[in-house]
């Protein structure tokens, strides 16, 4: 018993001192966000926005399917266990239609709203209104190795094909040495693989929807595309890529195992930065490939920070925010990091720092950030808007089932048509449940 | 013994906890139920204070007509029919073991029992990086010495991988228990048998094993209750991909992923189903072997 | 009396068992031993056992990303709380079914064991609202009591069976001698069953620890225990493993040192009634 008291007793000083930390400081902020390089770098320098206003910051950095998880229950629960959320641009138009999120039509004029990439400004907007201030964007290209493509007598072009990866990927595999001619995602999930194949399956003029909201996988442009990956990917890339994420394909290509990759230009940061990329000084880009249709297979993304309605701390919310994604930050990382380290693709006036355009991804970055069209994604007109995505409710669900149909397509356990065909059903089922036809 | 007093305070002290229970269980268990027939989407704005519509058996037709529904309850099934058998057999070979003399026993004991400890988002993470990677992972590299090709688990050999994991966490357990009967064994009872050159595997099957019935049921029973929800080994390895999505994650999909509450609800509702089938169905034996 | 044992077979044995343990430990003892390499070493080809350059390193990033000793101190307080409480609300049941048995008591134990096979997920809406139109979500008291409940039917069975172990005469005699209800349970039945409450507390300490579906789902940041604490370390960008191995030492070794250190209680407590 008198160890129970003694528990009580010391929980009780526990809560004592949590408390009188609590109101010395005036306010605090919850912030959930994603365990990503650039945001736990920004952690890094809360104590200065701290010492700035005095309002403290609480971090709960979650990795990305745990934090969907959890902001969604929160938001959709009314649970207000959050002043900001990190969320995307899938999550921002249809919070913010909802009435979920705070408008950020208070942001002052140094912030500066109209200096941040019209791409993710209407991105993160509904109807017009900004629900989510970018912390970096992204689209998504080729990273490839100068050294493997010269040792192999190739030139990678500025926009290349889908032919020319594969000739690429033929020439640069090298099995007995463990170095693959390319990595692409094929983890479950829509963020993950999904978002891949998608935007993939978009340069092969495939849709996900036609205009009446039927389901398009018995199209032969999605067998097509996911023929030419899978056969891509068997051939010449990793074992075991049915389970390779951004994460995973990232450690891969900064141990020099894959001679080229297409994903995030967020990427490109960190597979040139020498302290962690063994290959950092032999890294080429080029725009993600077309297939001759006039369609890149690049996609449109930003981490955002918004402010869930259910906050009784909006304005010091508002404040953090201005903070997080000004200008200001910017060049506070920049001084610290160097400007390779700065959270791209949010804002114009980065590219048009001088400093920043000697950044040898920068400028491939921006082009394929503007060769993104989220309302044209693909040849045939969409009832949708989103390249990576379909930016209705219901996508999430649907696509982490389907990107888990392919993957195990990717992992040798069905056929490309078997998996279209349940692709098929199970996307016109749920749209069925959801009352779209 | 007992008297009417003690009787009518027993029923008084054990009220707390049943009542409590009670609550516990019929409080969300009835808003489930209400959930499941109704269509609450939140996602498109549905919620408790401005009314769910009421849309009677549809989310039952609709989860069990889905194309996902039996390879789940199969799923479910095979794992915690494979992490059962592997963690029963297993665990009796590992304690007739560990009863055995030798040098260090407290030591290896230890070390057997240390997965126990280890929280199941922990014990995945290891596993799936650390061990399983198909590049970087220990059998990879095991693999390798060998001269073989890495594979690639959590794609490949996705069932069995989930399997291996849960049951690395739970043989301790099941060891344990097990141990702790066999040392309770009559050895000269044992010795007898020796004695009159009964071979091992005899006295193995017709001194032994009987002796384990009590234990074992009681590893199945207790395992089966925290097996039929395993939730973090699934969601850190393989979210449910590659054959690998019981009908707890499928539940969790609908719920979390589609944001479809009365779908999930009704889910949730065919799982309590399950789970009280297999319970019955242990009970019957549970209850036979613990009147013993 | 002990079985005469041949040397030969006893060295035999300890072989047998020490490479068992040894294959058992290893992915734990593999994960301390990346949590002190340097990132490019965790991920060597071939896997370093020796001479690495040992760091620590890696406790400092993860230290200095998240506040350690909150997340713990949360773990110790929910695993902790939910225990004691569960414990209380569980000896006077646990007792009036040992000692004053009715027809219904097996069905009654029984069906406090199937309310644990509810999937957690089914009902995460619910348990959420509740939550919510309550304050109680990230708070520490509302998780005590969510995992309270989750492992009262454990508690229950576990006591259940240590009490039935007391002889009844024992009681009897002590109600001669004018023991009251209270003084009986008090001074007669509590210290018999000390040993029994004791290994109860820490196999449902450990359940507690461990559980990460409602800890996770119910907290933020004030309640975040070290189930919270991975979740953060899963998988970020780039190499990962040497830090994903501190963050995973930091997070089981205080279970892992206690659990070690109580084992001979644990054995007990895990047994179930199963010995008889």
């Amino acid at each position: 018993m008198s160890r129970m008291t003694a528990l009580r007793a010391s929980g009780a000083l526990a809560l004592c001192l949590v408390a009188a930390a609590a109101t010395a400081q005036t306010t605090t902020l919850t912030i959930a966000t994603v365990n990503n390089g650039d945001m736990i770098r920004m952690q890094g320098y809360t104590s200065q926005f701290t010492e700035q206003t005095g309002i403290a910051i609480e971090w709960v950095t979650l990795e990305e399917n745990v934090l969907r998880q959890r902001v969604t229950t929160d938001i959709t629960t009314n649970g207000g266990q959050f002043d900001i959320m990190t969320i995307g641009m899938y999550e921002t138009p249809i919070w913010g239609a909802n009435g979920w999120l705070v408008p950020l039509d208070g942001l002052s004029e140094a912030y500066d709203v109209d200096d941040i990439l019209p791409a993710m400004r209407g991105g993160l907007s509904h109807e017009g209104t900004l629900y989510a201030a970018p912390f970096y964007g992204e689209s998504s290209m080729v990273m490839y190795r100068t050294d493997l493509m010269e040792a192999a007598g190739l030139e990678m072009p500025e926009a290349p094909t889908w032919d020319d990866i594969r000739a690429a990927a033929e020439a640069m595999t090298d099995r007995a040495n463990e170095v693959y001619g390319i990595c692409l995602r094929g983890k479950p999930g829509w963020g993950e693989g999904g978002a891949l194949i998608t935007a993939t399956a978009n340069s092969f003029g495939a849709r996900w929807f036609d205009e009446d909201w039927n389901a398009q996988f018995d199209t032969p442009e999605w067998e097509a595309a996911l023929t030419f990956y899978v056969d891509l990917m068997n051939n010449f890339g990793p074992p075991g890529y049915a389970t390779n994420g951004f994460n995973e394909n990232l450690s891969l290509f900064q141990q020099g195992r894959c001679g080229m990759w297409i994903d995030a230009t967020v990427a490109a940061s960190f597979v040139t930065n020498p302290n962690d990329s063994s290959v950092a000084d032999s890294v080429g880009f080029a725009l993600a490939p077309d297939n001759g249709l006039g369609r890149r297979s690049n996609w449109l993304w930003a981490w955002a920070l918004a402010i869930p309605a259910g906050t009784q701390q909006a304005d010091a919310a508002l404040q953090f925010i201005e903070w997080a994604t000004s200008r200001d930050y910017i060049a506070l990382v920049a001084e610290n990091e160097g400007w390779a380290n700065v959270p791209p693709g949010a804002r114009t006036s980065l590219y048009e720092t001088p400093d920043y355009q000697a950044v040898p991804f920068a400028d491939m970055t921006l082009r394929s950030i503007n060769a993104a069209d989220p309302t044209n994604p693909t040849v045939d007109p969409v009832p949708y808007v989103g390249i990576q995505f379909v930016a209705i409710p219901e996508f999430a669900g649907i696509a982490t089932e389907v990107s888990q149909e392919f993957a195990e397509v990717y992992a040798g356990q069905q056929t490309v048509q078997q998996a279209l065909a349940n692709a098929q059903a199970l996307t016109n089922d749920a749209m069925e449940a959801a009352g779209y036809r | 013994m007992a008297t009417q007093h003690s009787r009518s305070a027993a029923r008084f002290m054990m009220a707390p906890a049943v009542i409590l229970l009670l609550g516990w269980m019929l409080v969300p268990l009835t808003m489930t139920v209400w959930f499941s027939f109704t269509r609450y989407l939140p996602m498109r704005g549905d919620s408790i204070e401005r009314g769910l519509e009421w849309v009677g058996f549809e989310n039952y037709v609709r989860f069990i007509g889905s194309s996902s529904f039996w390879p789940s309850v199969q799923a479910t099934l095979v794992i915690v029919g494979g992490v059962l058998a592997i963690t029963v057999v297993l665990g009796v070979l590992l304690a007739i073991l560990l009863d055995q003399p030798f040098w260090g026993q407290g030591i290896v004991r230890i070390l057997v029992i240390a997965p126990f400890f280890v929280m199941p988002t922990v014990s995945a993470l290891v596993w799936k990086n650390m061990m399983m990677d198909p590049v970087n992972g220990m059998l990879a590299h095991l693999w390798r010495f060998f001269g073989a090709t890495p594979v690639s688990w959590l794609s490949e050999a996705s069932v069995q991988s989930i399997i291996l994991i849960v049951s690395w966490q739970w043989l301790p357990f099941a060891t344990l228990i097990l141990l702790t009967a066999i040392q309770s064994l009559d050895s000269e009872q044992l010795e007898a048998a020796e004695m009159d050159g009964a071979p091992v595997l005899s006295r193995f099957w017709h001194i032994v094993l009987p002796h384990l019935g009590r234990a074992i049921t009681i590893v199945i029973l207790i395992q089966t209750i925290f097996l039929l929800s395993i939730f973090a080994e699934i969601f850190v390895t393989t979210g449910g991909s590659f054959g690998t999505r019981t009908l707890t994650y499928l539940i969790f999909q609908r719920v979390v992923d589609s944001q479809n509450i009365g779908l999930g609800s009704a889910g949730g509702v065919y799982a309590i189903i399950l789970a009280n089938i297999v319970a019955i169905f242990l009970m019957r034996i549970v209850g036979k072997n613990l009147d013993k | 009396m002990a079985r005469a044992v041949s040397t030969r077979r006893k060295i035999a044995t300890t072989a047998l068992a020490w490479a068992i343990g040894l294959l058992i430990f290893f992915p734990i003892f593999w994960t301390i031993l990346t949590s002190f390499k340097t990132e490019a070493q965790a991920i060597a080809n071939p896997p370093l056992f020796w001479g690495f350059d040992f760091t620590l390193e890696n406790y400092a990033v993860v230290q200095e990303r998240s506040n350690y000793m909150r997340f713990l101190w949360n773990s110790v307080i929910i695993a902790g709380g939910s225990t004691l409480l569960g414990i209380v609300i569980a000896v006077p049941a646990a007792w009036s079914m040992a000692f004053v048995p009715s027809r219904r008591t097996k069905d009654i134990l029984l069906w406090m064991l199937s309310t644990k096979m509810l999937p957690a997920v089914g009902v995460l809406y619910p348990i959420s609202l509740i939550f919510v139109q309550f304050g109680l979500l990230d708070t520490r008291g509302g998780l005590i009591v969510v995992l309270m409940f989750i492992n009262l039917p454990i508690i229950v069975w576990m006591l259940y069976t240590y009490f039935r172990e007391i002889p009844g005469e024992i009681l009897e005699a002590a109600r001669m001698d004018g023991a009251g209800l209270k003084e009986e349970i008090l001074y007669v039945l509590t210290p018999m069953a000390i040993p029994g409450i004791a290994s109860t507390i820490l196999l449902n300490f450990i359940l507690a620890w461990n559980e990460a579906f409602w800890t996770l789902n119910l907290t933020a940041a004030s309640a975040a225990p070290l189930t919270a604490f991975i979740a953060s370390y899963s998988s970020p960008e780039g190499l990962f493993f040497a830090k994903l191995s501190a963050a995973s030492t930091m997070a089981i070794a205080p279970i892992l040192i206690l659990g070690w250190f109580s084992q001979k209680q644990l054995v007990r407590g895990l047994t179930f009634g199963a010995v008889k």
